[in-house]
């Protein structure tokens, strides 16, 4: 199965880059969930919770403050304001 | 009498030592900030990268008209943003900048535009005060290491300036002067126009053979553009005063390295003149000496 590469970036540094199943984020509508091959995608982030489901070794969440995210073949791309690691 | 230069010379090589020590500190000091700043640059750069990508598969994918992308025709009013150093002792790193924004200022002027300075840095900051020219906003942050949310602090105060109508006391254009940081020997101070935006850089062209993906937009176009194009901004401004605080350290670094070798080349010219002032004083002793041995004996 296609994974997706993430990168979640915030200003002054990469937060976390990996290989990812599923990536869930909180866009301006209400929770997105993202699966390979997803159709290119900008979405306004909200204040909630991103969770990366990792291709190997336990989920990665954390909370943020806002942002927005890009998908574009098979890259998820997050950018977020403040983030902290939970 | 004797010993009187010899005295003000010893004087002088001791404090020209203990000052080649300071300057000598200085040099190792920003000899080694250097190296954090430009892992600092190089940790913004993913952030960066993804933004500008996001911005220009926007711009391809809409017609974008947004307020940060208009262009006012006859603007009346522009903002200057001016990136300084907190602290001298980096050459003409402070006046460069200072030169850079007067030339811009009177060209802007020349324009028939109001200019408003938002400066940063001690030395800036001063340059106005003790002229006496108005500064609509002020910071100092430490200009050796800048922070993000100082950099959300400036692109805030300044987008909120740039999205207030022109009468109503707004600007139409923002210019920012800060310095490139080229290599460890060249740093240029250069200009931006930063609003209104040009989104030029990275734009994808369509390829004939290449189908464009169709991008989903969440909310709207218009949302996301309006969410992406401030920070794009706050983005771009904390680029610039990353590369302006490498910019001051090697700047400080390369003064301090020529002001040791001055001190240095002082203490040797001292150093000789003590000793002929020494050599003066034995000649004018024995001389004294003999003629006064001299004088009683004959």
């Amino acid at each position: 199965m296609a994974e997706l590469s993430v990168d979640l970036v915030s200003l002054d540094r990469k937060v976390w880059s990996g290989a990812a199943t599923q990536v869930s984020a909180p866009s301006a509508d209400g929770q997105i969930g993202i699966l390979a091959n997803h159709t290119p995608l900008l979405a306004v982030l909200r204040p909630g919770t991103i969770k990366v489901e990792t291709a190997s070794g336990p989920a990665v969440e954390a909370q943020v403050t806002g942002g927005f995210m890009s998908v574009d073949n098979n890259l998820v791309t997050l950018v977020v304001d403040e983030i902290s690691l939970v | 009498m004797a010993g009187g230069s010899q005295r003000v010379f010893k004087a002088r090589i001791k404090s020209t030592q203990s000052l080649k020590k300071m300057f000598r500190a200085q040099e190792l000091i920003a000899a080694s900030r250097i190296g954090k700043a430009r892992a600092r640059t190089a940790a913004a750069a993913p952030y960066a990268q993804a933004i500008t990508r996001a911005v220009s598969a926007v711009a391809t994918h809409t017609d974008i008209d947004h307020p940060l992308t208009r262009e006012v025709p006859g603007a009346k009013r522009a903002a200057v943003l001016v990136v300084s150093s907190d602290r001298g002792m980096a050459g003409s790193y402070p006046a460069s900048i200072v030169r850079e924004a007067e030339r811009l200022t009177q060209q802007l002027a020349a324009e028939g535009k109001e200019v408003l300075l938002y400066v940063t840095g001690r030395r800036a900051i001063s340059y106005y005060t003790f002229r006496g020219r108005e500064t609509v906003r002020t910071w100092t942050y430490g200009s050796e290491r800048p922070t993000a949310e100082v950099a959300e602090e400036i692109g805030q105060a300044l987008l909120e300036k740039f999205l207030a109508p022109e009468d109503e006391g707004g600007v139409s254009e923002l210019h920012v002067v800060s310095t490139q940081f080229v290599n460890m020997v060249t740093q240029r101070p250069h200009v931006v126009r930063m609003l209104p935006l040009e989104v030029v850089e990275g734009v994808v062209e369509a390829d004939e053979n290449e189908v464009l993906p169709l991008y989903d937009f969440e909310p709207s176009p218009e949302a996301v553009l309006d969410a992406l194009l401030p920070r794009y901004v706050d983005q771009r401004i904390y680029a610039a005063l990353l590369d302006a605080a490498a910019s001051e350290l090697a700047a400080r670094q390369r003064a301090m390295h020529t002001a040791t070798d001055n001190a240095e080349d002082l203490i040797r010219t001292y150093t000789r003149l003590a000793n002929q002032a020494r050599q003066a004083d034995i000649t004018q002793e024995i001389s004294e000496i003999v003629s006064g041995a001299d004088a009683l004996a004959s």
